[in-house]
């Protein structure tokens, strides 16, 4: 009647709607249920053509409430849900999928198994298509229950085998889950994602039965297609792999190094340096070198110890042979406007001696090549350990000072 | 022409009339051959009521349904909303005489009744006739029916042609709806006949209300609807349950917004218009309905002093604003403003409290430290008003007041138990959704903690009362306006010369709709305060109560504002 574009009815349901918004915000959930029940009623008018309709707020939000209501209970939730999947067909699968992920949290694992199962032999017309995605979803998550219920198959199988006996029908199941969870997991790696997890298990089940191929193949999949979106944990993996299956030094490093381009950070950077010191290839060791100083660009790095020796290595094995200077002062160049104040304060040089003695040798030693025996971090920690009559601080500064003019040369 | 005979078995004279059109006793229910012919309209009037409760059609459909037209369904309407306007106190006379007939004139007007050719009649199932209509064995619309034959004012009295059209209307019924006439009601292009509308029986209320000058203001009207006091949201519940909505019907009786307050206000004047009323009951200075004494209600309301009465009186005196002519409504007259009685009186209120402290942010709170200082040194007598301290304590209220409304609005409730579908395959869907609404309610409503509280809150014309009887001097009604007034002259007159108009110049209402044009940022904050008061109070925008006090304003300072056209706003009185 009016000319205004929405109705009282309307109005007043999103002002509802935003006090049940602001009482979630501030954790009231009594209030927030309070002014559910008033809005409820908006699906009566639910002819949804928007985005976001009456139908998928209350599904979001009243299983927030549930969630998080002290007086709530499973059962409660359950019986809600179950109505907000008749609510829409067209978020049915949706529904389902995160009924599932909501039984899982609380540990209800047969029974998002059964609510999996019984989605995946829903059917709907049209409808079954679009809903493509979440089917595939789905049938995913069902296989990682299988996988699942293989391994404790396999456990109990363990157990038994430990204890002499045989168990057939055991081992039946075993190998019916196996199948089971493997056709559904194979489908689901093969669309471009991130599926860490869904890799991990079906490589676990592949290698138990030893189709080490079809395994290699899926991780190198995993990593290398250009399809997937960069993934470090897919290198780690393949990594993993290739180790476990003592695999030579050359495809190892070849994992590693794409895993040092996306993620310069991780901590598998000390093993990629320590391989690529040993190596006798020039090129490599010169990426060690490099891949060192990255990871202790980071801040997680700074009082990592092992880390610190592995560049204390490199440094001092350069020092000594006087070779190869200018990598060092490659990697310096960058790097000597911030280092000093980020590693190599006096402050930290008092906080490493006090609290950790071999961290403080490591980087005294990179600091006094880097930057000289008269700077602070190496007097300092120098003067401390020799106070402290340490022999290997005596070793160190006379090292440092012998090998000054290596700083000299750095810095030009 | 009165039936008053006793009835031959109990003597009582206390009659009904059955749907065969008989009268029968109603208290021992005897019935007589006597049927309706004889019948005189003061009879009817009464009986009226009685025979749309006892069910209407002969024709049952196969639902349980009869059939229905849509002014039937809004007759109904307004008679439960006159049975709550006078439960809340408003004469019988409203229900019984004013608004029947009021409505019983729309329809002859309208030609939905009463009439030799109705509307309608363009429908083609109308043309069809059942064999089984006669009329003499069918009540058919009794109600209707009965007064067009006792017609006594010279009107059209033919045997209604709409009896003999009330056949089986069957398959020639749109499924569209379940009134016989509601597709066409919505089709054809009402404008000349004024199609009835839900807000439209407000109308008809306040039509009614105003011309018993009972009182009630506009906005106490739309304000009991809103609280539920009077029906309007899903009213349909009270329709029988032979009278079945669906389709279409669900467009004409279904509500989503509340009524605004200009709609309500101007279908009413187009009602008056329409049905060639003539001048209205006057208005006069004992009125409830006069600025005087609507200016007093609201100067109670806000907490202001009563003193302050005598200023509005002298303002709406200068005005001329207080005349009978003016406050008197004449239908039909365009070239007189017609006047929103609550609105005048609050823009009234406004225009003193500007009078007085002026209102611009600054000479209000001076005045106020001024009266403090008074009442700090005169500890007898009545305390002198402080305009701050009346700040405090309203802005407090207001707040308060305000945030309960908007958490009510927020609360509100919109549908109600009787389901309602467009079609019928539609049924199943609705009755489902509205057994999950329910089952929702009742889980959510269990995690809510507190118990819902009672529903109404008591209708009151007062929605802020303050008692004197408080102890804290949150009452202003006993102060003294003398901290604030000065003598000259023997006479007291404001410390305040400086005035500043809201507006220069007026719009013209016929082009942009307003007379002016209120943004909150061009005024000062008290002013917005007052505004804003008055606004919860009334329950409308702001700007509409700015466009009043515009109009007085121009009317309190005519000449000057004639004289100087070109002069700054601020003047000096």
């Amino acid at each position: 009647s009016s000319r205004e574009h929405k109705s009282n009815f309307k109005k007043s349901k999103e002002v509802c709607l935003s006090y049940i918004q602001d009482a979630m915000l501030q954790k009231q959930w009594k209030k927030a249920a309070e002014f559910m029940t008033f809005y409820v009623e908006s699906l009566e008018k639910d002819f949804s053509t928007e985005y976001m309709g009456p139908s998928e707020m209350i599904w979001r939000i009243g299983t927030e409430i549930l969630c998080h209501h002290p007086r709530s209970s499973m059962k409660e939730f359950n019986s809600f849900i179950e109505q907000m999947k008749t609510l829409g067909v067209k978020r049915y699968l949706k529904v389902c999928l995160e009924h599932a992920f909501h039984l899982l949290c609380n540990g209800q694992i047969d029974e998002a198994y059964q609510n999996l199962s019984l989605a995946e032999s829903w059917r709907f017309g049209e409808q079954t298509v679009i809903q493509d995605k979440e089917m595939k979803l789905i049938q995913a998550y069902r296989g990682l229950l299988d996988y699942y219920s293989w391994c404790k198959q396999k456990n109990i199988l363990l157990e038994h085998g430990q204890d002499g006996f045989e168990d057939l029908s055991v081992e039946q199941e075993m190998h019916r889950c196996f199948r089971k969870a493997a056709v559904n997991l194979k489908e689901i790696i093969k669309i471009p994602g991130v599926w860490d997890l869904f890799v991990k298990c079906y490589v676990d089940l592949l290698e138990f039965y030893g189709d080490h191929n079809e395994a290699r193949q899926v991780l190198n999949e995993y990593a290398y297609n250009s399809k997937f979106p960069a993934n470090p944990n897919a290198h780690v993996y393949l990594y993993q792999f290739l180790k476990r299956h003592g695999e030579s030094k050359k495809s190892l490093i070849s994992a590693l190094k794409i895993l040092h381009d996306i993620a310069p950070s991780h901590e598998l950077m000390i093993d990629f340096n320590t391989m690529l010191q040993k190596s006798k290839k020039r090129k490599k060791r010169r990426l060690g070198l490099e891949v060192i100083f990255a990871a202790l660009d980071y801040a997680g790095w700074k009082e990592n110890v092992k880390a610190w020796r592995c560049l204390a290595r490199q440094v001092k094995q350069i020092a000594i042979s006087e070779k190869h200077l200018d990598w060092i002062k490659q990697e310096w160049n960058s790097r000597k406007s911030w280092w000093p104040a980020f590693h190599f304060s006096r402050y930290l040089a008092k906080r490493d001696w006090q609290g950790n003695e071999s961290l403080s040798y490591e980087k005294a030693l990179v600091a006094g090549i880097l930057l000289g025996k008269d700077c602070k971090y190496f007097k300092y920690v120098s003067h401390q350990g020799c106070k402290a009559q340490v022999k290997r601080f005596r070793i160190l500064k006379k090292f440092v000072n012998k090998h000054n003019p290596v700083y000299l040369r750095i810095c030009h | 022409r009165d039936f008053n005979e006793r009835c031959a078995q109990c003597s009582e004279v206390n009659w009904g009339v059955t749907d065969g059109g008989r009268f029968y006793c109603r208290s021992c229910h005897n019935v007589t051959e006597r049927t309706r012919e004889v019948v005189n309209t003061d009879f009817i009037s009464n009986t009226r009521v009685q025979t749309i409760s006892k069910g209407l059609r002969k024709q049952e459909k196969n639902d349980g349904g009869c059939e229905w037209y849509v002014c039937e369904g809004f007759q109904l309407v307004l008679k439960k909303q006159a049975e709550a306007l006078e439960a809340l106190g408003v004469c019988p006379q409203m229900k019984d005489e004013i608004l029947y007939n009021f409505w019983r004139h729309y329809l002859q007007k309208s030609k939905q009744a009463y009439c030799n050719r109705p509307a309608g009649e363009t429908m083609k199932a109308l043309s069809v006739c059942d064999s089984s209509t006669d009329v003499d064995s069918e009540p058919e619309r009794p109600s209707l029916l009965h007064l067009s034959l006792s017609e006594s004012e010279g009107d059209l009295l033919t045997d209604c042609s709409f009896a003999s059209s009330t056949s089986k209307v069957s398959e020639s019924t749109s499924v569209c709806s379940g009134s016989v006439d509601g597709r066409l009601y919505l089709m054809k292009n009402q404008k000349e006949k004024l199609r009835m509308t839900m807000p439209m029986t407000l109308s008809f209320c306040y039509m009614a209300l105003l011309w018993l000058r009972e009182p009630m203001t506009l906005s106490d009207l739309l304000r009991f609807v809103v609280e539920g006091h009077i029906p309007y949201l899903n009213v349909f519940q009270h329709f029988p349950e032979k009278m079945k909505l669906c389709g279409l019907d669900l467009k004409i009786f279904c509500v989503e917004s509340w009524p605004a307050y200009e709609e309500v206000y101007n279908k009413m004047l187009e009602l008056a218009a329409f049905l060639d009323l003539p001048r209205f009951p006057e208005i006069t200075d004992s009125c409830f309905l006069h600025p005087d004494m609507l200016c007093m209600k609201y100067l109670m309301e806000a907490n202001l002093p009563d003193e302050l009465h005598n200023w509005t009186c002298r303002v709406v005196k200068k005005t001329c604003i207080g005349d009978v002519d003016f406050l008197t409504l004449v239908p039909g007259n365009k070239s007189t403003r017609k006047v929103k009685y609550d609105v005048l009186a609050v823009a009234v209120v406004v225009v003193v409290l500007k009078l007085l402290f002026l209102l611009d942010d600054h000479y209000e709170w001076l005045l106020s430290d001024f009266a403090e200082e008074q009442n700090k040194n005169n500890k007898e007598g009545g305390p002198y008003f402080e305009f701050k301290k009346w700040y405090k304590v309203i802005k407090c209220s207001l707040d308060m007041e305000q945030k309960k409304l908007d958490e009510e609005r927020a609360k509100y409730l919109w549908r109600c138990e009787k389901p309602l579908f467009y079609s019928a395959n539609k049924k199943s869907k609705v009755l489902k959704r509205r057994q999950m609404v329910v089952n929702l309610q009742n889980q959510f409503g269990k995690l809510s903690g507190s118990v819902r509280p009672a529903e109404k809150p008591n209708p009151s014309s007062f929605q802020l009362s303050w008692s004197e009887e408080n102890t804290d001097g949150s009452c202003f009604h006993g102060h003294s306006l003398k901290g604030i007034l000065q003598e000259k002259c023997g006479l007291l007159t404001a410390m305040n010369t400086d005035y500043w108009l809201c507006t220069v110049r007026l719009c013209k209402e016929k082009l942009c709709g307003h007379l002016a044009h209120y943004r909150e940022v061009d005024f000062p904050q008290s002013y917005h305060f007052v505004l804003r008061l008055f606004s919860f109070l009334l329950r409308i925008q702001p700007s509409y109560i700015h466009d009043e006090v515009c109009v007085i304003e121009h009317k309190l300072f005519n000449k000057k504002v004639c004289k100087k056209p070109k002069c700054n706003t601020c003047l000096r009185k």
